[in-house]
């Protein structure tokens, strides 16, 4: 994989993402480590993401590697009118591999074709944020022993959240058993349906947030925003609806974790964080060790 | 009494002609492969020829010029019916039909607003991933364009 951009995670074999999620497991075992000394690593933010500005950067530092960017595309020529081209160009010559953030759909994917050094897509607009999707994985494997023959429940927005999408393509390659609970206005898209069906993967799809969850190995949840809905009523009535509560575990299975992107709002109680199957903060930390692995094997080193 | 005079599109003695051509079309075809830069070629076009199919159809001849396969199928995306006749010493010696191909480069726009496509000068590209009711994945965003939102360059 070494000098090849990460843009989208179709772009990566089983094969590959299996090594990427083993390199992570040696990251978290001895995080410090000076593999990324000599090394410059530009994290270009064109819009603001502060979560996952700091878990690169963090991944980067413990690497002994520099870091050179901006952080949001106001601080940068991009404000004086500079193309995605001419930034990418410039930038090609400061550093060894560049990490993007750009609201615009694809723009990742076309810079990773303009620059020579690999480039990371760290989300451009609606479309792929890969090494969540990775740091996801292996928060789901190190929690469950193995990604195979697992029950996910994914739970919110599952019409427009990005790394919804993601993680049902990643986690269809593992014979996994998908549980959708969601809104009617935030069902998920028929394309995903009919890529299961395909494959032969099971799903079932509900509206109602109830005792269903105590079939579930992990539940991931998302957050349902206002701005979605297009009738406010709609959202009013369905904004307490999918939030879970510390009672609703109790007849959960003891493997059973509890995963969340984060930010979270109010979708995950906050009663829940003391809960032993609450793991989304340690699916943050998870990200750090990712994106070093994620790093080390786009640069080719070990 | 004085025959009618008529004028017929005539004969070619070796080339291409493309027959088919929905008659809306005729400009977009000619554009996609680029007739205007064929230098002193002879071409001959018409339009609005009566066709059961079609309503009105379109043809269009050219003198000397045979083209790839993949040049010939960039037309698919707005004459899908189109049928090609290759012609050497006044004679057809090979039919066919255009195809769409499995790749599409420049040709058409990307119909996602927020696609990059959209905001820098970048060729669109687009895998097909269905030929019958033409259907394409962006390149760029992965978005969907399908055939109704097709909108040439």
């Amino acid at each position: 994989m070494k000098n090849r951009s990460l843009v989208s995670i179709d772009d990566l074999t089983t094969g590959e993402i299996l090594d990427i999620l083993d390199m992570a497991t040696g990251f978290e075992k001895d995080p410090t480590r000076q593999l990324l000394d000599n090394k410059v690593i530009a994290t270009l933010f064109f819009e603001p993401s502060t979560r996952t500005r700091l878990s690169f950067e963090s991944a980067i530092s413990r690497l002994g590697g520099k870091i050179i960017g901006f952080t949001d595309a106001s601080s940068s020529s991009v404000s004086k009118g500079e193309s995605l081209n001419d930034t990418i160009k410039t930038v090609n010559n400061y550093s060894d591999l560049i990490v993007m953030r750009h609201p615009v759909e694809g723009s990742a994917r076309y810079a990773s074709e303009i620059a020579d050094i690999p480039v990371v897509n760290a989300g451009d607009g609606a479309n792929q944020h890969p090494t969540q999707t990775l740091l996801d994985l292996y928060s789901i494997r190190k929690t469950q022993g193995t990604l195979d023959n697992l029950n996910i429940f994914i739970v919110g927005d599952l019409k427009y959240g990005r790394t919804v999408h993601s993680l049902i393509m990643a986690m269809s390659r593992w014979n996994t058993t998908f549980n959708f609970i969601s809104p009617d206005e935030l069902m998920i898209p028929k394309e995903y349906k009919i890529y299961l069906d395909n494959l032969g993967l099971k799903y079932y799809e509900h509206t109602d947030f109830t005792d269903i969850i105590s079939r579930a190995d992990i539940i991931y949840m998302t957050r349902v925003q206002k701005e979605r809905f297009s009738d406010p009523i709609e959202y009013e009535k369905v904004k307490n609806v999918y939030v879970l509560r510390n009672t609703m575990l109790k007849n959960t299975k003891d493997n059973l974790r509890i995963l969340h992107p984060l930010p979270r709002v109010n979708e995950i109680h906050t009663d829940v964080d003391v809960n032993k199957k609450a793991y989304y903060f340690e699916q943050a930390l998870n990200g750090v060790y990712t994106r070093q692995a994620i790093l080390c094997t786009l640069l080719g080193l070990k | 009494m004085k025959e009618p005079k008529q004028l017929s599109v005539s004969a070619i003695e070796s080339g291409t002609v493309i027959d088919h051509i929905p008659a809306k079309s005729l400009f977009k075809v000619i554009q996609i492969l680029g007739l205007e830069s064929m230098g002193d070629k002879q071409i001959t076009i018409g339009s609005n020829f009566e066709s059961k199919k079609l309503g009105r159809k379109a043809i269009i001849k050219i003198e000397g010029v045979f083209f790839e396969d993949d040049d010939i199928n960039r037309i698919a995306l707005v004459a899908p019916q189109a049928k090609l006749n290759i012609i050497r010493d006044y004679d057809v010696v090979e039919k066919s039909i255009v195809e769409v191909p499995d790749e599409i480069v420049g040709i058409t726009k990307c119909v996602n607003p927020k696609c990059i496509t959209n905001f820098e000068s970048v060729k669109t590209k687009f895998k097909v991933i269905s030929k019958e009711n033409v259907s394409l994945k962006c390149h760029y965003c992965e978005k969907i364009t399908d055939q109704e939102h097709l909108e040439i360059i």
